[in-house]
């Protein structure tokens, strides 16, 4: 059963992924990619991440989509025309097909070992998966919880002064 | 008291920063003159204070810091002050002197255009010369031997629209420069050396107290003092380091006596004091400064002889006079040289002071008549004593000071100095001829001077004569205080042979006599020997002022036909032997065809031909690497890509 | 079975397809988009071997990575704008200032 689900949704996301950067329509894309991204959630469900998979659902797909959509919508893109051949095509294609070639070899060679912690399935369900993230975040991850958070607010000021006419 | 050391440079330094940030905006000479004057006062007052305390007191040496200026390692260096014996005549010197002129300047400077800017130099000079003189290290010592260096070179080139001055200015600075280098290697030497026997420092107590690590009369301490002397050269114009005082008679001629007679050039004179424990312990150094001194004290006294200017005469009349001291310190007579340092400070302050107030009154006269003429020279006075009165008498007073003649406060130390280098077991009877020769031929170009400006038929141009007034209050008191303290200001000193207590040697006592009793220096002699020395020494002085009268006011065509007699000879003297001539062809000319070598050959082509070259192959390279900037995104995108490939694959697959 | 490899190898992928993307893609939204997608292939890495070292770590490291994205997301389409205002264009053919 989980590897039906693992199979089914990890190719809807590859194929949506790749059509991420087929689509020659902005708006095909920012589609895909939430496909993609709800994939993605699934499959943050099938790894015992319920916390995760909700805040990929409302972050990526509900803000950061929304946004570059909004973004699309207000500048008016149009559909790119249909591109020729190109030396970018086939220089991106050899390189990311190396590069898959290299990490596919490194996940094959090397095995994921390190020490074990305390936070096993059982565990899981028991607390509930948002308590645990809640009390690594407010506990040991404080300072960098905070970190972020001004980072956020710079981002929101860097925001406003790039989008203002005269500032 | 001593806790108020610091105030003595500091009251210095607040009238030069005052005079220096707002003497233009004020252009009130009162308040700037008054305001500089104050300030010096001040610290004379504080000076005085402090030498009454050191009187009194049974402890003689004191150190006071204010701040550290650096600590590495076992070194820790403060900016600490002195006072000992030694320091505290001096900056009585310095201060005391230093006030009158500032007084005088006053009177001397009225009217000029940058009255502000020099007193401004004058405090900051005073400021420098008191760091120098009571600093407790050398570093601090330094700082004040290169300030009073910068005074000098502002204050010589003070006229700076003049060409002459410049240059004055500039030799001065170079020459001194030379002596720098022999300070600091002196120090460095010294530093290194104490710091071998595990004595690192630069502080002068602690200095003398480790002195005996070295090697009595070895390379080392020998080495040594041989560049600490060739610092003192330079600072001190002795041969042959000498050249750059004449001609710093370009600046006012406050500034020659303050700085070119009184104190400036005495540092060497005081550092050698100051540092007397290592010169002790070098023999072969204290007979080559005796033999300097000795030399420089003839040599520039021929040229004296035959000078028409009025502040070149006793600008050589100073190279001789320090010859004098060097003397001293060469034979071992500390306290001697430290006693001729200020008799000799009161005496020639006053000359050059007299001076200004002739030459004062000569452009007036000029001035008043329209005329060009230069009135420093000897040639346009004479008869000047019934309209200068005061002016005479006092430099009266001083030349017979200077001159030797009993009672007078010349006598006093100039004898101490002759009676030493002929019987100190460092000195010798030869020492004492040249000195006594050049004594002699002082009194004669003094009196010459004395006669020429003084006596004799007025040969000022008829048109200026009758407007040649004396000069005012500000200049004349200055000029009455030096006199009076040239006439007694020997008094400190008479030696026991003439039933005084030599109150000078038991004060300074403290500073010198460790190094003379360890090193053994002793004057031994009959007292009969020592009445007789005197008699000659007299005896030629006296000689030489007849002579001069002879020759200047009984007969005045006599100096003409004795010109004639020996034409080569007095031309050489009047060209002062060409001294600056042979340095300008052995030294300067060689320097500047090296220099100008450096840079048509050297710098040209290598230097400049490989900072062009360099920019030529960049401009290569970087023509070429241009092609790789297309600008596009793309490009960068891909590059970095291309980076992350190779190098993630380099370490996953390379393995 | 479905182990820790087949995450892997799944994140590896969409991470290539998303490099492939910013290298052959003119738009720049279109990139960014392809920017996300690699982004969420390091997620899904780091999720993945959380949970097979049963440790927390990774997935709060994700959360981090979510703060920056949206950060990421506010500046860069807000450059977009500015950029779009100058040139009327966000091609990436256009954004050829670099060379002076």
């Amino acid at each position: 059963m989980l590897s039906i689900l693992f199979y089914l949704f990890a190719t809807v996301a590859i194929f949506s992924a790749f059509y991420v950067t087929k689509a020659r329509n902005p708006v095909n894309s920012a589609l895909c990619l939430v496909t993609t991204f709800i994939c993605f959630a699934v499959l943050y469900i099938t790894l015992d991440a319920p916390f995760m998979a909700a805040i990929q659902i409302i972050v990526y797909a509900g803000a950061i989509i929304v946004l570059i959509i909004f973004v699309i919508m207000l500048l008016n893109l149009g559909t790119a025309v249909k591109k020729r051949y190109t030396h970018a095509l086939a220089w991106g294609a050899a390189l990311s097909v190396i590069m898959l070639f290299i990490t596919n070899t490194f996940i094959r060679r090397g095995v994921p070992t390190g020490k074990l912690g305390d936070v096993t399935t059982q565990m899981i369900h028991s607390y509930g998966h948002t308590e645990l993230i809640g009390m690594a975040l407010f506990t040991e991850f404080l300072l960098p919880f905070e970190i972020a958070s001004i980072l956020l607010l710079v981002a929101i000021v860097g925001a406003i002064i790039l989008s203002k006419r005269q500032v | 008291m001593y806790d108020y050391l610091w105030l003595i440079p500091f009251f210095p330094l607040v009238g030069f920063v005052f005079n220096g940030l707002f003497g233009k905006k004020i252009r009130n000479e009162a308040v700037i003159g008054g305001i500089g004057t104050l300030m010096i006062f001040l610290s004379f007052l504080v000076s005085c204070g402090n030498f009454y305390a050191l009187l009194q007191d049974s402890e003689k040496v004191h150190q006071r810091v204010i701040a550290s200026w650096m600590s590495v390692g076992d070194l820790q260096v403060d900016w600490g002050f002195l006072l000992d014996p030694l320091s505290a005549l001096m900056i009585l010197i310095i201060t005391g002197v230093g006030t009158l002129i500032h007084l005088y300047s006053i009177g001397y400077m009225h009217g000029e255009t940058g009255f502000y800017r020099f007193f401004a130099y004058l405090n900051l000079f005073c400021f420098s010369m008191l760091m120098l003189v009571l600093g407790n290290n050398a570093l601090v010592m330094f700082v004040g031997w290169e300030g009073v260096g910068l005074c000098s070179y502002l204050l010589i080139g003070y006229y700076f629209e003049k060409k002459s001055a410049g240059d004055a200015a500039k030799k001065a600075f170079v020459v001194n420069r030379i002596g720098d280098f022999g300070f600091l290697c002196g120090l460095l030497t010294l530093f290194w050396a104490l710091g071998n026997k595990g004595v690192w420092t630069i502080n002068f107590v602690e200095i003398a107290e480790n002195a005996h690590l070295l090697e009595s009369g070895g390379l080392i301490v020998t080495v040594v003092t041989l560049a600490f002397f060739l610092g003192a050269c330079g600072k001190s114009a002795q041969i042959p380091l000498f050249t750059w005082l004449p001609d710093a008679m370009e600046g006012p001629t406050p500034v020659s006596a303050l700085i070119h007679a009184a104190t400036m050039v005495t540092a060497g004179v005081y550092m050698i004091g100051r540092m007397n424990g290592l010169f002790a312990m070098a023999p072969d150094t204290m007979m080559t400064i005796a033999v300097v001194g000795a030399c420089t004290a003839l040599f520039a006294a021929t040229i004296g002889l035959a000078q028409n200017d009025i502040k070149r005469v006793l600008a050589y009349s100073t190279v001789s006079q320090l010859g004098y001291m060097f003397l001293a310190m060469g034979v071992g007579a500390f306290t001697a040289g430290i006693f001729h340092l200020m008799t000799h400070a009161f005496f020639k302050a006053c000359l050059f002071l007299g001076s200004g107030s002739v030459i004062h009154g000569m452009h007036h006269g000029y001035h008043h008549a329209h005329l060009k003429d230069d009135p420093q020279d000897m040639r346009n006075m004479g008869g000047l004593r019934k309209k200068m009165p005061i002016t005479f008498w006092t430099f009266l007073l001083s030349t017979i000071a200077i001159a030797g003649i009993p009672l007078f406060s010349g006598f006093f130390s100039k004898d101490e100095i002759l009676w030493w280098s002929f019987g100190s077991n460092r000195g010798h009877w030869l020492l004492w001829l040249v000195g006594a020769v050049a004594a002699g031929m002082t009194a004669f170009y003094m009196f010459r001077l004395v006669f020429m400006t003084f006596f004799g038929e007025q040969r000022t141009d008829p048109r200026a004569k009758d407007h040649i007034p004396e000069s005012g209050l500000t200049i004349t008191i200055p000029l009455m205080v030096l006199a009076a303290l040239a006439v007694v200001g020997g008094y400190i000193g008479i030696p026991a042979i003439l039933g005084g207590a030599n109150h000078i040697k038991q004060f300074l006592d403290p500073v010198f006599g460790k190094a003379i009793a360890l090193n053994q220096i002793e004057a031994h002699g009959t007292h009969a020997l020592e009445y007789s020395l005197m008699a000659v020494s007299v005896g030629i002085a006296v000689f030489g002022i007849f002579l001069a009268w002879v020759m200047y006011v009984k007969n005045p065509a006599l100096p003409a036909r004795f010109v004639a007699s020996f034409p080569g000879l007095w031309k050489a003297v009047f060209n002062k032997w060409y001294i600056d001539e042979l340095y300008d062809a052995v030294f300067v000319n060689n320097c500047k065809r090296i220099g100008t070598f450096l840079w048509k050959g050297f710098d040209v082509r290598i230097v400049d031909g490989i900072v062009n070259g360099t920019a030529w192959v960049v401009k290569g390279i970087g023509s070429g690497l241009r092609y790789t900037q297309t600008g596009f995104l793309h490009n960068y995108a891909m590059g970095m890509v291309v980076g992350v490939v190779v190098i993630v694959g380099y370490y996953i697959l390379g393995k | 079975m479905i182990s820790v490899y087949h995450y892997l190898i799944l994140s590896a992928i969409i991470f290539s397809i998303g490099t492939f993307g910013v290298l052959t893609r003119k738009n720049a939204i279109v990139i960014f988009m392809c920017i996300e997608l690699m982004l969420n292939s390091v997620n899904l890495t780091f999720i993945a071997l959380s949970r097979h070292l049963q440790n927390m770590d990774g997935q709060i490291f994700v959360f981090f990575v979510m703060a920056v994205a949206a950060a990421e997301a506010a500046v860069g389409l807000a450059l977009m704008i500015a950029f779009y205002r100058n040139r009327e264009s966000i091609d990436t053919d256009d954004f050829n200032m670099l060379k002076w």
